[in-house]
């Protein structure tokens, strides 16, 4: 028995090698993320495929646990990878199922995401999350204006502003835009307002809202996809608005600008997906029939 | 009723790109089971209503976003930037370019 444990062990810890990489741990350079980049090794590496079928199963406390073949998966420091609903359970399998031959760890976005909430590898709380978040008020995409050349503008105007009077609408602020390079003065209570609505989430969904708010670069943007005003495409779009302007007179390169808006696309995908289904929480109540 | 049929686009559409990932045997994967019965459920009927209707239509969205991009983001991945560095010859020809030929060598070569 224990030397069938201890086998099990050996073989596990080789089996599940981790090298993600966690995407904003570039922002906060720290000693932390130091030690982290030791563990945490490229994320274009690739493995061997190592199992056969992927399967759920509910352990305990209702969390949802995905096992490859036999084993259970863990996160990259170790834990037992649990995630909190089926819907998700489902979507990280199936990142799982469909690797081919080798294991392309930079196509499974949502399970690096459950990974980054689980193991939370740059020790943040809930309220740096926040603060971070609010930070990209001051320099959002959609806040800083060209004022030439005049198509840009035109586009520019076109495309933001309706956004930007939905948002201020939606929550009752100002944030205005500007062409300075200083860009905007966001009121004070602007930010108090976003503070308290970003407390309301839980620390799943805060970890999605921020990959999200990183990938589009805009907390505004990010407000309108989460809050479903916008879907995924449309936000990337105005995201890359300017960039879509300069492919307009010059040209699309595939190998550059396709590939960047997919996997901004994919990113924010999974970003969005994950803090709605790690927001929300499904019960069933069946009547019980009585004779 | 435009909402209907765009839910059935949506869902045909995670449907084929699960089929695409997966290759035949797909119609067994929990991921085709658990779609298809969350479009199921969430189906507006006469005998019932779904409040949360919307809301799993974008969730839907997103998600058929997810797999499309991704497995196009893989396909130019594979095509342009997984085999490493290309060589000039290849480099000229991904611009439609091709290296100039010389017959006599290049002169530095000995």
């Amino acid at each position: 028995m224990l030397r069938n444990i201890c086998r099990y062990h050996t073989k596990f810890g080789q089996a599940i090698i981790w090298p993600f990489s966690f995407s904003y741990v570039k922002h906060v350079p720290s000693l932390s993320t130091q030690l982290q980049k030791a563990k945490y090794s490229s994320a274009t590496a690739e493995r061997k495929k190592f199992y056969e079928t992927v399967s759920i199963t509910q352990g305990e406390g209702g969390l949802f646990e995905i096992n490859l073949d036999k084993r259970k998966l863990k996160t990259p420091s170790g834990k037992l990878f649990t995630v909190p609903n089926e819907a998700l359970a489902i979507a990280v399998a199936n990142e799982w199922d469909v690797q081919k031959d080798t294991l392309k760890f930079y196509t499974m976005h949502l399970t690096t995401l459950c990974n980054t909430a689980l193991d939370n590898p740059t020790q943040r709380t809930k309220e740096q999350m926040i603060s971070a978040a609010l930070k990209f008020l001051e320099t959002d995409t959609i806040c800083y204006r060209v004022e030439e050349p005049p198509g840009l503008v035109e586009l520019q105007t076109n495309e933001w502003d309706p956004v930007m009077n939905w948002i201020e609408q939606r929550y009752n602020v100002v944030i205005g835009s500007s062409s300075n390079i200083m860009g905007p003065q966001i009121p004070e209570e602007t930010k108090e307002t976003f503070h308290q609505h970003l407390n309301s989430f839980n620390f799943w969904s805060l970890t999605g809202l921020e990959f999200v708010i990183n990938q589009l670069k805009s907390l505004v943007l990010s407000f309108a996809l989460i809050d479903r005003h916008l879907n995924v495409e449309e936000a990337v779009l105005l995201s890359r608005l300017e960039e879509e302007y300069q492919i307009r007179s010059w040209g699309n390169v595939e190998w550059v600008h396709d590939y960047d808006m997919y996997e901004l696309r994919a990113r924010t995908a999974a970003g969005a997906l994950f803090v709605h289904l790690s927001s929300e929480k499904t019960s069933v109540k069946k009547k019980i029939l009585q004779d | 009723m435009a909402a209907m049929c765009s839910a059935l686009r949506v869902c045909r559409g995670i449907l084929k790109e699960i089929r695409s990932a997966k290759g035949s045997g797909y119609r067994h994967s929990p991921v085709y089971q658990y779609v298809l019965q969350q479009f199921r459920k969430n189906q507006v009927t006469g005998a019932q209503l779904c409040r949360a209707q919307m809301e799993s239509l974008h969730a839907a969205v997103s998600y058929r976003c997810l797999l499309a991009s991704t497995r196009l983001h893989q396909r130019l991945h594979l095509q342009y930037h997984a085999r490493g560095e290309h060589t000039p010859q290849q480099a000229a020809a991904l611009v439609g370019l091709r290296m100039p030929n010389q017959p006599g060598g290049k002169g530095w070569e000995t």
